[in-house]
Parts: C-alpha cells; structure tokens; sequence
C-alpha cells in the first residue's frame, strides 16, 4: 500500500465528514433491527444432516472419469537453483501420466495479489510459479507427478533425480532487522502515526512499562487439507477447490490461462476449515496446468507437511508496547511499535498495532511497524491477523501498568476507555465494551480474584484469573452481489458465489432472507458455493456475513420496486414507492397504512407471471470510512500453574462479546468459542517451528504443531451484550475473528496472577515457568 | 479376498500400498470418512473395524480382508439418522463438518470402550465400571482434534447420546 492511498484514504473520510450521516449507507438504521423473527433464533445448521452423515461433498471428493493423482515435491533447501534434474526413472514409473516442472510448464504471468476492491485479485505470493530454475524459499513447489493413481504418484516422486546449487538466503529474525522495511501504509491505515511527545511523557510518568513482546509462526491447521479436482473441456475449466474465494479465484485463473470468464467454473460448496489459509496458492495453478497438458481430470490434496511448507501461516512478530500514565492512572503515552517478518512477494502486514490505535485514550501517542525480509514460505492473513498477536502484547502491557499501579485492570481499562476514536476523533457507530466486562465480571466472579499475585494455591496447583480486552475491525467488503428469484407460489432462491468454511453462512443467510422478504425459513433456499452464481466478494476479514447481508437488502430492494411496478394500478399499494412499504407474510404492506396490502401471489398472478428474479449489489461501505467501527470483547481466564512442573492449565475460560445483533445464537456460540479455543492454542501450544541455520520448518504436521485437543479445554461461556449497531446491516459485527483476539492475553494474565511470573515470549511453554 | 464395508463386500486392492482409507475414497467413493494428515495424528480418518475404532490412514486395505468396516454412511439406519448423529446437531457439536464424521464414528466406539469397563489415563478406579464423564470423554476423544473449536458441543452430544442409552 502506498503514499497515494493513504492520501486518498485522508481525502474520502474527510470529504464523508461533511456530510450529514442520512446520505450514507447506514445512516438510517436497518429496519430489521429490533424486529423479531428468523433473525436472532437458535436455528441449528441447515446443512447439518449432510455433515454428520458424511454426505457434504468437499473438494477432492469429486469423482470423475479418467481420474488421475498428483503428488508434489517441495524443495528441501531454502536459496538455490535446480542445477540437475532427471525426471526420466519417474516417467518410465507405472501408471505415471505427467512429470510436470519449470521446463515443461506453461508459461504463465504472476497471479495479482490479493486486493479488498479488485475481484480478480486473489493470489498470497507474488511469486512466478514453476517458471524457472529459482528456488526462492524452503518448501516451494518444484515438480507435480500425475499418475492413475494416488500410491503410484507418490512413488514416482520419490524417483525424480534433482540436484541443487544452494545460495546464501535470508533465515534470521535478528539479522534481518539491520535492513527492515517500514511500509507507508498498513492495509487503509497510514503506517507510522505519532501524536505529542510519547518518548517524553514516558520518562515523566509517575507509572510506566516498556517491554517487548514476541509471537512465534502459526499455522492455520484446518483439518481438511487443501486439496482441488479440477478438469479441461477444451477451453471450459472446472475447478473444485477448497476455498475462500470463489468469485475471485474464477476471475483470476481466467486471466491467468488466457481463457473466457463465462468458461471457468469454481465450485467449492464446503470448505473443511479455513481460518486465512484457504485461497489461492501454487497448487491450484501446477494442478489446473497439470490437467490440461494430460487432457485428464486431475486430483490433488496436498500432504500435510506440504501445507505447512507451501501455505503461508501467521508470521512471527517482536512487538514493543510502552505504556505511562499519571497519578489518577489515566495515560499520557500509548506506544506500539515492532517488527514483523513479511516478504516483499507476501500480501498480510500483520497488522497487529492496528487495534491499538483504537483502543485507549492517551495524551500522547506512537505507532509504527517495520516489515522484516527473508526467504520464506509467504506469510498470510490467519484468523484475527494482527490483533491476535497484538492485543496479547498491548492486553499484556495493560494488565503490567495495573499491577504495577495496584489498580484493578479492568478499572485501568475503564479510566482510560475513549469517547470517540482515539487518533481520528471519528464518533464510533456503537461501543460497548464496558459493558462487556462489566457482564463478563459479574458472571465470572472477578470479584474472587486475589490481586497478589501467587497467593492461591491447592496442592502442587497455583491458580490465578486474567482479564483482557479483544477487537476487531468492522470490515463489509466494497463489492458483491446477490439475486432473488420469487415464485408465485411464495418460495424464493437468494443466490450468490459465498463461502462457508463452517460459519453457518447459508443458515444465518436464510434466516436473514426470511425476515427481509417476509416469507417463512422453510420457504427459502440459499444457494451457494459455485463462480456461476452472482459473484460474493471472498470470505475473509470477518466481512462476509455483513457484504452479503447488504446485498440481500440491496436484492430486496429491487425486487420490491419491481412487484409495485407489477402490481398495478388496481393494486391496494398503487402509488406507493419500494420504501413505503415492507415484506411481511408474502405480501407488501404499506408502512403508512398496513391496511394497504397486496400478496407476492396475487401480484405474480394479475401480472400472469409465474416467477420474477432480480439482482442486485450492495452500497458501498461508506459507513466504515464515516465511523469508527469495531467488535470488541471482554475475556476472562482463571489458569492454573504446577509449581512442580511449570504446566499450565486452563481451567475456566469466558468472553463477554460486544459484536452487534447476534444473528444466531446457536451458531454464534460455537463461533465465538472456536476463535477463543484457537487463543487457547496460541497462548500454550501452537509455534512454528522455524531452523533459523536451514530456513526449514521443523513440525510440519499435526503431531508437532500442538493445536489444543479435547482434554485441552475446558467448557467455555459465551455471553453478549446484543447491542445492535446502528451503523450496519442488521446491526450486525464480524464475529469470526474477534474470538481470538483477547485470549491470549488474558491467559497470560491468569498466569501472572497464578504465579508472580510474566512470560513476553508465546507460547507460554512450561520450561518459561520452572 | 473381499473386506466388507457398510455390509457390501468390496475387493481388496491389488496394490497392498493402497490404504483403508483410500480405498474407501477413491475406490469405493464413500467419501465420508476424511484425510487430515495420513499420519494419524489428527484421527479425521476414524471408522470401525469389526466395531472398533481404527485409523484408516494407518491401516492398509489388505489388514481388512475378511473383516467389517463401518463408515459414518453406515452408521444411521437407513434414512434415520444414528443418535450420535442427531446429537451432534443438537449440540452444535462441528462448524465445517470436515472432522465430524471421524469424532462421531470415534465417539460411537469410545462410548462401548468406556461402558465395556476399558480404563483410561483420567480414570480412578481401574477394576470398576466405566462411568461416563466429560473428563473421561475428553481424554478419551483428544485423538480426534477439531479446529473449528466443537469442542464443548461434541462433549454435549455424547453426555447426550450416554444418558439416553442409560435410560
């Protein structure tokens, strides 16, 4: 992100400042807000029965004819070329149809990278693609062996003859930082922002804390790997993938294969997990070029250790957060600076000072992060990226000044809560974070804590409880459209590209669609999963929800413009516009006048029309620019410690969200604990593993990539405050990623107030506590 | 030579590389059984063998020969399906549903291992009765990870289907 952005950027918020809040999207609330119906009840999963039966069809569960296996083979030095290669002894392996590698690949250009506002833009690596002999990091992608069947694939790899001429690469955090990056801008924020004198006031203050905090490598670790079925029909594509991109993958590959939009087809109805890490990589590409050199459908998962070596994950961060404040405990300096590892062919600058920048009200400020190049796998967006690291470091440094201080943190956090934007001054559409604590406090019995820290223990157990404060930005994507198809007889189809890596997006999509277009749940099919459908932007940044939604309304919309235009003259709602009237019970009823009705049945019938379609886009998100947007939660922890062993155990684990109308309870919940129970992994378990010497990941695989297992947690409470936010559609927040974010942080806390001993360096392993 | 799946016979491959698990995928097409790491760490791959959970990655197709299979496409009776089944719905027991066939099939079995007075590392009295508790069920279930976080809702379920059974 450039320069020109951030003053583009500056430029539109200031220009939204002038105008007055009706002209925008949001601006008059939602009228579903409030109102009781499909909306907000436990609906269980509507694809419930296929996934416990085993029935969803994910990506490499396709069958075709003449189906052929692929395997790939990574390479195993960091920096180099491909000096030799004999592909001959695997060519001659039985049943081997293909030995692809950089000499008989086509020639392809580089994938655009990833963009919110480009559609066709969707790749994480600006890296060509088995285009020449350069091996650019450990684990890239060098040769695919196609054969009749999986076992003979994987045995022909293994005969592939390649000899490597290594060169120096690029491996370590420390001596990276001699010629570390600092990018203009963060995703739409401008990068270094500095307000007073923070360096001042933190050696004026009468309290103050400066310290560094470090987070390791994650993997995203969705338990399906990633994996495609893909096959050529002349110049027809059809890909299965499993992804969170659809509509961008299709424009993307199209471009990329020189073929036509309308002749490429992405189908990824399932997606077994994805968190980040499922859109477009290397895989699809050699796959799809794989399958039209063999003129055979082609099959390919990946291993697990090739999604750890060739999927980028979260990447390792060193944060400073240096916080001061005056006697009354109000603060005077705010810092949050630190270095991130992200390769210029990488897309995600792990924002993690962004939440901090709207977080707490200070007199002085600084923000900034350097970007850290070196020859790796390129990192990527992984669920809360940033906030998920930096909120444990800025949680962490709160819960410090605290104690330091003898003030309750969660009363810290209260004494120094902002009234509007902390930077911008920008009004925020709702926040509700004190309530969320002040919930979160009262069911978790906060009031039981013992502020000393290591004062309770039972046997060889110390125990302890933590608080912190998570956040997430509110994001609704600038593009995306939905299309409604009414019958007479009352049912409809809501259509569009979206993705569901197990939010519930056709269950809480359909509930929406009931309550918006008056109709009973039964009565509607949301349909989904396919590039031939209306394109829905990717799901990411916890915008999908919200994107579609605005565009259901959008649809809606319309489709009530056109049944009044329908209606006629004779009509009962004759004369009346698409806002004056509402969808109730299949009919339009006048808002003025609910006397003035007239059924979606009868309108169809008059008009002799057996069926009416619309589609539509969604507005533009102005009200991101025009507000300050954010969900928010309040996590508690109590945590117990060995004093023998250093173990750590989480034995109680709550969060109190601030995230809008909840749409679904039922699902909602599981959401929220989800992204909680990957903090669980992120503050004990999970780290990549990173040869500092070879530029190779060490645990490449789910037996040494610790991701927390039953036993590892505990039963979780989640509660809401519910509050609709006025600002957007169905005053809905993102809720995926905000789960993570806090957690961390708050188990740490737990264990510095369990045992007296703060640990900076995740994961807080049991070796940091002996 | 035929190893019996759901209670249809199918051959047993001609490859002896050939995993139950690709086997059952590739060749037979009951592709509810999953693939998350063949190299049973992540135990998504989990069906019955002669009523016992096995992983299907680490188990060749040839070690099959002669023996019953059950996949979660057998487990339902027919149309209806298997309490366990229904309980994981109930209970929100899985998000993207790609690690649910391997802990419902895991959860079946483990229920009888339990009940059979089999004793686990969280289990007091090793000579008594299994009895069933969310301690007992967690560590017995840790071989089969979720990373959608069902956690909770897959111990539900199966407090769920071990109370019913009681009655």
């Amino acid at each position: 992100m450039s320069r020109v952005q951030n003053a583009v950027i500056g430029s539109v918020k200031t220009v939204l400042g002038w105008m007055p809040e009706r002209w925008l999207p949001g601006g008059t609330p939602d009228p579903l807000i409030g109102r009781h119906g499909e909306v907000g009840r436990q609906a269980s999963r509507l694809d419930g029965p296929q996934k416990v039966q085993g029935k969803a069809r994910f990506a490499a569960e396709v069958a075709m004819e003449g189906m052929c296996y692929a395997t790939l083979i990574n390479s195993p030095i960091t920096r180099g070329r491909i000096a030799r290669l004999d592909t001959a002894a695997a060519e001659a392996a039985p049943g081997v149809v293909l030995v692809l590698t950089h000499r008989n690949m086509p020639r392809l250009e580089i994938v655009p990278v990833m963009s919110i506002s480009n559609m066709g833009a969707v790749g994480n690596s600006a890296l060509p693609i088995l285009q020449d002999d350069q091996i650019r990091y450990n684990g890239q992608v060098i040769a695919l062996v196609l054969a009749e069947t999986q076992e003979q694939a994987d045995h022909a790899a293994t005969l592939v003859e390649i000899g490597y001429e290594q060169a120096p690469a690029r491996t370590r955090f420390e001596e990276a930082k001699a010629n570390a990056r600092t990018p203009a801008s963060i995703l739409t924020e401008k990068n270094q922002v500095s307000v007073g004198d923070a360096p001042r006031e933190l050696q004026q203050a009468p309290y103050s804390v400066d310290n560094l905090y470090r987070t390791p490598g994650h993997n995203h670790a969705a338990i399906e790997l990633h994996a495609v079925t893909t096959a050529w029909d002349g110049d027809a594509l059809t890909l299965h993938d499993a992804t969170q991109a659809i509509a961008p993958t299709a424009n993307a590959l199209a471009k990329l294969f020189g073929v036509r939009r309308e002749g490429v087809r992405v189908l990824s109805p399932f997606v077994g997990g994805g968190f980040g890490g499922k859109a477009f990589w290397d895989h699809q590409v050699v796959a799809i070029a794989a399958a039209r050199i063999a003129a055979r459908p082609v099959r390919l998962m990946l291993s697990r250790e090739a999604v750890c070596r060739m999927i980028g994950g979260r990447t390792p961060t060193e944060q400073r957060v240096a916080l001061a404040a005056d006697a009354a405990g109000k603060f005077t300096a705010v810092v949050h600076t630190g270095f991130s590892v992200m390769p210029t062919y990488a897309v995600c600058p792990e924002q993690y000072s962004l939440g901090s920048r709207a977080a707490y009200r200070s007199k002085t400020y600084q923000f900034g992060q350097r970007h850290l190049d070196l020859d790796v796998v390129p990192n990527t967006y992984m669920r809360g990226p940033g906030e998920s690291v930096g909120s444990f470091a800025m949680e962490s440094a709160v819960d410090e000044l605290a104690h330091q201080m003898g003030i309750d943190p969660i009363e810290l956090r209260r004494r120094n809560e902002p009234e509007t934007h902390p930077l911008s001054g920008t009004a925020f559409s709702q926040r509700g974070v004190l309530e969320a604590y002040r919930m979160g406090a009262e069911r978790f019995g906060w009031d039981q804590r013992s502020a000393a820290p290591g004062t309770r223990r039972e046997g060889e157990w110390l125990t302890g409880m933590g608080c912190a404060t998570g956040s997430f930005p509110y994001v609704r994507m600038p593009a995306g459209a939905v299309r409604i198809h009414l019958t007479q007889g009352g049912q409809a189809t809501v259509s569009c590209s979206a993705q569901d890596m197990g939010m519930g997006t056709s269950t809480v999509q359909s509930q929406h669609a009931a309550d918006r277009l008056g109709l009973p749940l039964e009565a509607i099919t949301f349909e989904m999963g396919d590039s031939d459908l209306p394109p829905a932007p990717m799901a990411g940044g916890s915008a999908q929800t919200v994107s579609i939604a605005a565009a259901i309304a959008a649809a809606a919309d319309k489709l009530t413009g056109e049944l009044l235009r329908m209606a006629g003259n004779a009509s009962p709602v004759a004369g009346l516009r698409a806002g004056e009237v509402r969808l109730v019970g299949g009919e339009l009823v006048s808002l003025e006048d609910p006397a003035r009705r007239d059924s979606f049945h009868a309108i169809l019938s008059r008009a002799g029309r057996e069926t009416v379609t619309v589609t539509a886009s969604a507005s533009a998100p102005l009200e991101m620019l025009k507000f300050a947007m954010q969900s928010m939660s309040a996590i508690f922890c109590e945590a117990r410690v060995s004093a023998v062993t250093g173990e750590v155990r989480v034995t109680r684990l709550l969060g109190s969200f601030d995230c809008g109308t909840i749409l679904n309870p039922k699902t909602a919940a599981s959401q929220f604990r989800g992204g909680m129970i990957m903090g669980l992994g992120m503050a004990l378990t999970e780290e990549t593993l990173f040869d500092e010497r070879s530029g190779r990941i060490m645990n490449a695989s789910l037996a040494d990539y610790h991701i927390p297992a039953h036993l590892d947690v505990p039963d979780i409470e989640v509660i809401w405050t519910g509050i609709p936010d006025p600002r957007s559609p169905l005053g809905a927040r993102g809720i995926g990623e905000v789960g993570i974010t806090g957690v961390a942080a708050a188990i740490a806390n737990a264990v510095f107030n369990a045992t007296g001993k703060r640990v900076r360096d995740l994961p807080l392993t049991l070796d940091k506590l002996l | 030579m035929a190893i019996s799946v759901n209670g249809t016979d199918i051959p047993v491959p001609d490859d002896p590389r050939v995993s139950l698990l690709d086997l059952l995928r590739e060749r037979a097409h009951l592709t509810g059984t999953k693939v998350g790491c063949n190299q049973g760490a992540c135990g998504a791959c989990t069906v019955l063998l002669d009523g016992e959970r096995v992983l299907s990655c680490l188990t060749l197709a040839v070690q099959a020969d002669g023996r019953s299979v059950t996949t979660i496409e057998g487990l339902g009776d027919g149309a209806a399906l298997h309490p366990m089944q229904q309980a994981f719905i109930d209970h929100d027991g899985f998000q993207c549903g790609y690690c649910t066939p391997g802990q419902i099939c895991a959860a079946v079995a483990m229920l009888r291992e339990l009940q059979g007075g089999v004793p686990s590392y969280v289990t007091a009295d090793l000579a008594g009765q299994g009895t069933v508790t969310a301690e007992e069920i967690r560590e017995r279930m840790s071989g089969n990870l979720c990373r959608c976080g069902a956690h909770n809702g897959i111990v539900e379920a199966i407090l769920q289907v071990a109370k019913e059974q009681a009655a």
